[in-house]
């Protein structure tokens, strides 16, 4: 019986083969790799990515210029090194023309070598790493998100017009929440009495740096925690007592995934976001319509917005080279004017390939039904660009 | 001062949390010989049968009294139908065995209750503060959790040290071929030492889903912690767990809230504020290895292993 | 059993001759990729291969050996970070920092016995990896990017990847042949002696402290080596590289394929990373007919809760690992053959 058993699934192995070489004599279909986190607790992240990114397909027809389009998604697992090893993959051995995705600071940073090296073009869904705008920028790479800095940067400016006169800061310690904490203090004009930086991802008590911030007198605090630890956090401050004691400034911890969890406690927390579900521009209302229509009892987020608009991208640049993507100069130049409607509003690109665009206040709010929804509440900041793009030795 | 008092209280909550993994364990670890990896995966199924629970009953008490016995029932079923088969094989087997158990219990209940996890909210009357002295606060639902712990820890004392069933427990932990040999059901004892692990678990699980709520693989960073206060306390010592959990907890949470601070008075600001995390969580090991080269059984070993 | 060629001995024969092989077939079909994948796992079999020493030969169950890949790597890492590629330096750097560390934690830790020994190893482990997180010039938690690898004199090129290939794979040949011998001298005698009793070894006057030292100190530097490797290999280091889990990754390696066996962890890394790369593919193919092609990917994301029971049935029904269900079916053959 184990003998069987053996045959059986070493003779699956060779039949799974094929599926893993590279397809020769095939009809040109434009291959795209998408890079996300599909397992562990974060995977309801990539999960929404890979929804907006196949509603996106979808609008489109399941083609682009013409070709139909075959996407290959890899599961990160959130760890760097599996990341690079799956970028890999899909440049080796699938040989995709594009790759998207990337929720990770630290696990695009990883996965970067091999995709600036093999020429691939890349469309960041997520992760804004500071080098990666500044002396890591490259030709082939481009963002449909934001740098790290930028949207802690709006609440900074946000938190001067609110008069807030002291802060303490608080989040976790890797790429992306030391680029926000220091994003917060590039603009913020008042006194930073504090700040903690706590382990990344293991640390889920908040305690001591809770009890720290309310002892150190901060008139406000500032978070930044993605995912899971976001609706942990709000649990805890709640707990503690410090809401509505102490005002919340928040970036990237409140959005459509954590919400549901978040409830009561998020109730009138700010944050800032580039992209909000009810901004009134038509290619965002059919998103969102359309996403609730696809997958019901869910909401699109930003991260989705952003994978959205990583489809739209790569499609406008297929559509002007008419597929002809082996003229990579071509490519690149139809990729810079970003030529598509974007669901966060038009943007442009900077030199550095990262997206100028507007910045606005989120809240959260009951709707007539009495749910909670982020609404958008103010612009912020319009046509912020990332404060690193000097260092971009690209013109 | 108020600052110092909270964030010992913190350290306590902590502590004793640990405690309740820890006793666990060390009974397991002390009578069966077993080293169970899969321990944390009760802690996380504790947390999600609660989370589900309350909101069938619509009542918190109620779902964490079923969630208790639910997680009770599970891990007497493990027991039967694997760990059983463990106990003869060496620790490389059992590490091996129950790490392919963790995988599929994670699996499992993000097949059962999706990847996004579950929240499970607090009753009105546990989620505010509560004044403890004048112009302190403290967050009444921690303070319950220390409350409810000394209770298990306990019960836990009395349950060893004054019944027949902890005298087995005892002599089990120190010589297991003499309870075989004075006619116990061996089989039995060890079904209901292993199912009470795992209630205790599960107990710590379901009291700390409310703070940090339910996600896969919870239990896996704290497994860990977990295997250190054992280890620290002494294998198969429930009074070795406590004072090595207390002595954890506090440490890991001073640690962390007063270890930037020093780091700062001797290091620039941004290089302590970017080492102190590393540094802190390191403190924990440390204590675990220099208990381990003075006293290479830990501090209260409960017999000649 | 008896008789050079038994069915063991030839699937080493076959692994070996494939491995040799693999570029020839990557270069063939095109597919890059596989010679990428390999090097991986020769990589990790050669750091499972050195945990065996202690783990199978001389019983003492480290649960900190990823340390060493961490060590190993970091010292590449760190040197190319500050401008110094040359491999005539990083390698002899990393080797000495990797045996050093083993020396110091090795004659702590051996001071204890069965379960401490294994937390006190991992202990270490992690204070390793909590110590590299907090090297903010380095990376800190997100780790640090090589951008150029070890360098040597030409013709050597380590960005070659047929030439890194084979390198990698010469180490770890060098690796199993360094240890087979050195289990079979006095030495690697008194090693094996001291696991099943230590009191008579000390008895007849072997000095097994120094012995089991010296032993760990090989394994330590062997594993700092293929950290090494590994850091060329993924031109990328972090601290991830150290964590608990791939401490267990490499025991699991060992146990999988047969401990106390010369090919043992090479089989064990083999199966172990080709599962966790085509398990969800075969859940797939294997799903699709049954359950359509949609819900079959669906649920090859969850081919782990396939992977866990997988471990487990090894562990209760195929004791030896891979090697000893090879050496059964080989006892099985040769009684056929005699009846």
């Amino acid at each position: 019986m184990r003998k069987a058993l053996f045959v059986a699934s070493a003779a699956m192995l060779l039949a799974a083969g094929p599926a893993v070489t590279p397809a020769w004599a095939q009809q040109k279909t434009i291959k795209i790799g998408f890079v996300s986190t599909f397992s562990g607790p974060t995977a309801v992240i990539g999960n929404d990515m890979r929804n907006s990114f196949e509603l996106a397909l979808d609008h489109l027809g399941r083609k682009m210029g013409g070709l139909p389009v075959e996407v290959i998604y890899e599961d990160d697992g959130q760890k760097p090194d599996v990341g690079k090893q799956k970028t890999e993959k899909l440049i080796e051995s699938d040989k995709v023309d594009f790759i998207a995705g990337y929720i990770w600071s630290n696990v695009l940073l990883a996965s970067l070598k091999p995709i600036v090296d093999s020429k691939t073009f890349l469309v960041i869904a997520n992760a804004g790493p500071s080098q990666v705008a500044g002396e890591l920028c490259s030709p082939t790479v481009f963002s449909t998100s934001w740098q790290n800095d930028q949207t802690p940067q709006a609440m900074g400016t946000y938190m001067n017009s609110k008069g807030v006169k002291s802060v303490y800061l608080i989040g976790p310690n890797y790429a992306a929440g030391k680029d926000m904490l220091a994003g917060v203090a590039s603009t913020y004009k008042g006194k930073i009495v504090g700040q903690d930086l706590t382990t990344w991802p293991s640390q889920l008590d908040f305690s001591a740096e809770l009890a720290k911030a309310k002892a150190s007198g901060a008139e406000a605090v500032f978070v930044f925690y993605p995912g899971a630890a976001g609706v942990q956090f709000l649990n805890q401050y709640a707990a503690a007592g410090l809401k509505g004691t102490i005002p919340l400034y928040t970036a990237f911890t409140i959005d459509e995934l954590s919400l549901p969890l978040q409830k009561e406690n998020a109730l009138g927390v700010p944050g800032a976001q580039q992209w909000v579900n009810d901004l009134p521009n038509e290619q965002n209302k059919k998103f969102v319509a359309d996403y609730r229509k696809k997958y019901t009892g869910l909401r699109p987020t930003f991260y989705g917005a952003q994978s959205y608009d990583a489809a739209q991208l790569i499609n406008s640049a297929v559509v002007a080279t008419k597929g002809n993507l082996a003229d990579k100069v071509a490519v690149q130049k139809a990729m810079e004017k970003a030529d598509f409607k974007s669901v966060r509003g038009n943007f442009k690109f900077g030199k550095n390939h990262m997206p100028i665009q507007n910045f606005y206040l989120q809240d959260v709010v009951k709707d007539a039904d009495g749910q909670l929804v982020l609404k958008t509440v103010a612009t912020i900041v319009k046509d912020s660009q990332d404060r690193f793009h000097d260092k971009c030795p690209m013109k | 001062m108020t600052l110092f008092f909270e964030q010992c209280l913190n350290g306590l909550q902590f502590g004793l949390l640990l405690f309740l993994l820890a006793a666990g364990l060390t009974l397991v670890f002390g009578i069966m010989d077993l080293v169970n990896l899969a321990h944390g995966s009760l802690y996380m199924l504790g947390a999600y049968f609660a989370a589900t629970f309350s909101v069938w009953t619509g009542n918190f008490v109620f779902g964490a009294v079923l969630a208790l016995a639910a997680t009770l029932v599970v891990g007497m079923a493990v027991e039967v139908i694997v760990m059983r088969r463990l106990y003869s094989r060496d620790h490389l087997d059992h590490v091996l065995g129950t790490f392919g158990l963790i995988l599929f219990f994670d699996e499992s209940v993000r097949l059962i209750w999706g990847p996004a996890g579950l929240s499970l909210p607090l009753p009105p009357w546990l989620s505010g503060s509560v004044q403890i002295l004048s112009g302190f606060q403290y967050s009444a639902y921690r303070l319950a959790i220390i409350v409810v712990t000394l209770g298990v820890a306990a019960f836990l004392y009395i349950l060893v040290m004054r019944t027949r069933i902890g005298m087995l427990v005892r002599a089990g932990a120190s010589n297991r071929e003499m309870v075989g040999a004075l006619g116990v059901n061996i089989k039995l004892l060890y079904t209901l030492v292993f199912g009470l692990g795992a209630a205790l678990a599960g107990l710590a699980g379901l009291m700390q889903a409310p703070i940090l709520t339910v996600q896969i693989g919870m239990g896996e960073n704290i497994l860990i912690l977990a295997f250190v206060v054992t280890v620290i306390g002494g294998i198969g010592s429930i009074r070795g767990a406590l004072v090595a959990a207390l002595l954890v907890g506090v440490l890991d949470t001073l640690g962390r809230a007063f270890f930037p601070d020093i780091l700062r008075t001797m290091l620039s600001p941004t290089a302590a504020s970017a080492l102190a995390p590393a540094l802190s969580s390191m403190l924990i090991y440390l204590l675990m290895a220099i208990v381990l080269v003075i006293k290479p059984e830990g501090l209260f070993s409960a017999g000649n292993k | 059993m008896t008789g050079v060629l038994n069915v063991r001995n030839l699937t080493a024969a076959i692994l070996v001759i494939g491995l040799v092989l693999l570029p020839v077939y990557s270069h063939l079909a095109g597919d890059r990729f596989v010679l990428t994948l390999f090097t991986r796992i020769v990589i990790m079999a050669m750091a499972a291969t050195s945990l065996n020493l202690i783990l199978g030969y001389g019983g003492m169950m480290s649960f900190g050996h990823a340390a060493y890949l961490g060590i190993g790597g970091y010292a590449v890492g760190m040197l190319a970070h500050e401008g110094i590629y040359s491999g005539f330096v990083q390698w002899p750097v990393a080797i000495a920092a990797s045996a050093l560390f083993a020396l110091v934690i090795g004659a702590l830790s051996l001071r204890t016995r069965g379960v401490y020994f294994i937390m006190i190893t991992l202990a270490f482990a992690q204070m390793a990896y909590y110590l590299v997180s907090g090297l903010a010039r380095y990376g800190g938690d997100d780790g640090l990017t090589i951008y150029k690898r070890s360098q040597f004199i030409e013709p050597l090129n380590l960005s070659n990847k047929i030439q890194f290939y084979y390198l990698c794979l010469a180490l770890l040949f060098a690796t199993i042949f360094l240890i087979w011998r050195l289990i079979n001298s006095r030495f690697g005698m008194a090693v094996q002696g001291a696991r099943s009793n230590e009191t008579r070894m000390r008895a007849i006057g072997f000095p097994t402290y120094r012995y089991r030292l010296a032993c760990f100190v090989i394994a330590g530097t062997l594993g700092g080596l293929s950290g090494v490797l590994l850091a060329n290999h993924g031109d990328f280091v972090s601290p991830a590289m150290m964590y608990w889990t791939r401490s267990g990754d490499l025991i699991i390696m060992v146990v999988l394929g047969g401990m106390a066996t010369a090919f043992g962890p090479l089989i064990g890394a083999i199966a172990l990373l080709l599962l966790e790369e085509f398990l969800p593919l075969i859940i797939k193919v294997a799903g699709t007919p049954f359950f359509g092609s949609s819900a079959a990917a669906r649920g090859s994301e969850y081919w782990m809760i396939v992977m866990g029971p997988l471990l487990l049935l090894v562990v209760l029904f195929a004791r030896g690992g891979i090697d000893g269900m090879l050496a059964k079916l080989g006892a099985k053959v040769s009684a056929k053959e005699r009846s």
